[in-house]
């Protein structure tokens, strides 16, 4: 069987781990999104802090996946709670640290001129060095989703939603007929969301950035 | 006091009073204060600025008059009332601060730029639509134009003026400006100063005013406060009685050299003594010219064209030797000064003048008078004697003062 007889005989299951993979993607992007910039948002303004939180997220990045998922299944079990624990754990660092260096990398002499005309701190963040910060944030959530979509294969090891399963049945039959086919699906399946993901990203960007910063 | 608030009464002033009382800051390790105890009482609708060398304190004294620096210790007083302690949110919002490098929020267009502060304390959409086109008018910028631009497609000098219309946007009695004009290019900023005094004179908001160059100090402020390292005030007076009479080597140090040209700018024509000069207009008949030339004793007269505007510098001799005919007579008047023009200028108009005289035009360009080396000599010496005395009397003031309040401030230690 050639690989398109393949995808047409098997097209539901391989439309529904793909519906699967990009769901998980997009919802564990939501919240490390949020949680990122929320880390960020509250660490920025001290060193201290904002090192501690690069370093966090930093370590948890250089864990294995395969390693975290093992580590997580005892404590959440199986499925899709360390599935999520993990995309979410490693999307945290890009999105932290672009989140801490877009908010430093604000012009001083903006936020000087936010505090003097009478602003408070929640209102400089949300609408002067969040909106001015947001392009650095929308990259670091860029880099934060490719990088899920990879990670997101691994998670059939613990029993994950997504094209991972497709891989890893396929690596698991090597040998016999449709094995080959399996794990070029599943790639195939993750590269095109991700490209996918990716414009989104861009035209999201479109969309929020101010002109007045647009590069 | 009582001066102040009858120009109050007079003058529609909407500024209000600042007073600083020993205001102090201190940063921790570091063993003298940034800024120590500056005491200093600004009238209503005053402009004031505050100049010194670099690292002098002035920014910080400045600053803490918003509480963008918290003093250490001392008071500030706005209106009369202690806003030391209130909620420095509060208080900004009452205040206008401008800052050098206009502070314009890129991701906002100028009119969400302007509208900020009437946003924050809560104003209607219309009546702030109505607010930020009426300021982008008071700053001389096309509202149609400029409404949806944002800041980087906007030139240095429009950014400040959008940046000066911010900060007056909530119609706030107190402006602080932090070297507004520093960044833009010299042509630029003369115009921006040229600006804000068109509308100090309109708004007599009460001005504080950073700045490290002495002539913009000059050009802007009704009084000047030198100051010197830890914001020690040198001299606190008007500009002409720092420019005559500087209290020390310090000061004048900083005034620099020219003081006596500088002074010049600070005049204009329509004060001082503006002469007459024999004149006649192109319509009357040559033999009245003539006559007039002979039987005034004088030997020169001014021909005006049909308008009134001065033409030509007649002489008796060019008369008779263009036999008959004004067309070739005389020479033609190039240089003339408006009564709005300072004496630095007429100066200018009389050195360059064959005769050493400047015509003086009024306000469509007819002739009003003659100003000549002597007049200007004379009322420059007046008014220089005249600075003299002020300056006497309001060190004294100072002196005095500082005698009265020298054993309270001492205590202490």
């Amino acid at each position: 069987m050639d690989f398109w007889d393949y995808v047409s005989s098997r097209r539901e299951q391989l439309l529904n781990d793909t519906y699967q993979h990009a769901s998980a993607v997009f919802q564990c992007m939501v919240v490390a999104a949020l949680l990122g910039v929320g880390i960020g948002a509250l660490t920025y303004r001290s060193d201290r802090a904002g090192r501690a939180a690069t370093l966090v997220t930093g370590t948890i990045l250089t864990i294995p996946s395969y390693a975290l998922l093992g580590l997580l299944i005892p404590v959440v079990g199986l499925g899709v709670p360390p599935t999520v624990t993990a995309l979410v754990l490693y999307a945290l660092l890009p999105i932290v640290r672009n989140s801490l260096v877009g908010l430093r990398g604000v012009d001083p002499a903006l936020v000087d001129a936010a505090r003097g005309i009478g602003m408070t701190g929640t209102a400089r963040l949300l609408r002067v060095e969040l909106p001015i910060a947001w392009p650095a944030i929308l990259a670091g959530i860029r880099v934060s989703t490719q990088m899920s979509m990879g990670i997101l294969a691994i998670a059939a090891y613990a029993s994950g939603p997504g094209l991972g399963n497709e891989i890893f049945s396929g690596i698991a039959g090597l040998g016999s007929a449709n094995a080959l086919n399996e794990v070029l699906a599943g790639t195939l399946g993750i590269v095109v969301l991700a490209l996918l993901f990716d414009a989104a990203l861009v035209l999201l960007g479109r969309v929020t950035v101010s002109r007045g910063i647009r590069g | 006091m009582a001066e102040t608030t009858a120009v109050t009464a007079t003058t529609g002033v909407t500024g209000a009073t600042i007073e600083l009382e020993g205001l102090s800051k201190r940063y921790p390790g570091s063993p003298q204060p940034a800024v120590d105890s500056v005491s200093m009482e600004i009238g209503a609708g005053e402009t004031v600025i505050l100049v010194g060398p670099s690292g002098c304190g002035k920014s910080t004294t400045l600053r803490m008059i918003n509480r963008l620096i918290e003093p250490t210790s001392g008071r500030i007083r706005i209106n009369g009332e202690d806003v030391t302690d209130i909620d420095p949110v509060k208080l900004r919002r009452r205040i206008g601060y401008a800052i050098q490098s206009s502070g314009l929020f890129p991701h906002l267009t100028v009119a969400q730029n302007i509208a900020q502060v009437p946003k924050m304390i809560g104003w209607g959409k219309q009546r702030i639509k109505d607010r930020v086109e009426e300021m982008l008018d008071l700053v001389g910028l096309d509202p149609r134009e400029f409404h949806d631009r944002y800041p980087r497609r906007l030139s240095g000098g429009q950014q400040q003026r959008v940046g000066v219309a911010r900060a007056l946007a909530a119609d706030p009695p107190v402006l602080l400006m932090d070297e507004p004009f520093g960044a833009v290019d010299p042509i630029t900023r003369d115009h921006l100063q040229d600006e804000l005094i068109r509308l100090q004179h309109e708004l007599h908001k009460t001005i504080v005013f950073v700045t490290h160059d002495f002539d913009e100090a000059i050009k802007l402020g009704d009084r000047i406060a030198v100051l010197r390292e830890q914001s020690h005030i040198a001299q606190f007076d008007t500009p002409e009685a720092i420019l005559t009479n500087p209290a020390d080597d310090f000061v004048s140090g900083f005034v620099g050299a020219g003081a006596a040209l500088k002074r010049l700018n600070l005049t204009r024509v329509r004060d001082v003594g503006i002469a007459d000069f024999p004149s006649a207009t192109v319509d009357e008949p040559l033999q009245a010219i003539l006559a007039g030339l002979r039987h005034g004793g004088v030997n020169e007269l001014l021909l005006l064209d049909r308008r009134g505007r001065p033409y030509k510098w007649l002489r008796r001799g060019d008369l008779m030797r263009a036999r008959g005919t004004l067309a070739r007579a005389g020479t033609l008047v190039t240089h003339t000064v408006s009564r709005d023009a300072t004496l630095r200028d007429a100066l200018e108009a009389v050195l360059t003048d064959s005769g050493g005289r400047a015509a003086v035009t009024g306000r469509r360009g007819e002739y009003v008078g003659v100003v000549d080396m002597e007049t200007l000599m004379d009322s420059v010496h007046q008014m220089l004697e005249a600075d003299r005395l002020t300056a006497l009397e309001h060190q004294e003031e100072l002196l005095e003062h500082e005698r009265a309040t020298r054993p309270r401030d001492g205590e202490p230690q």
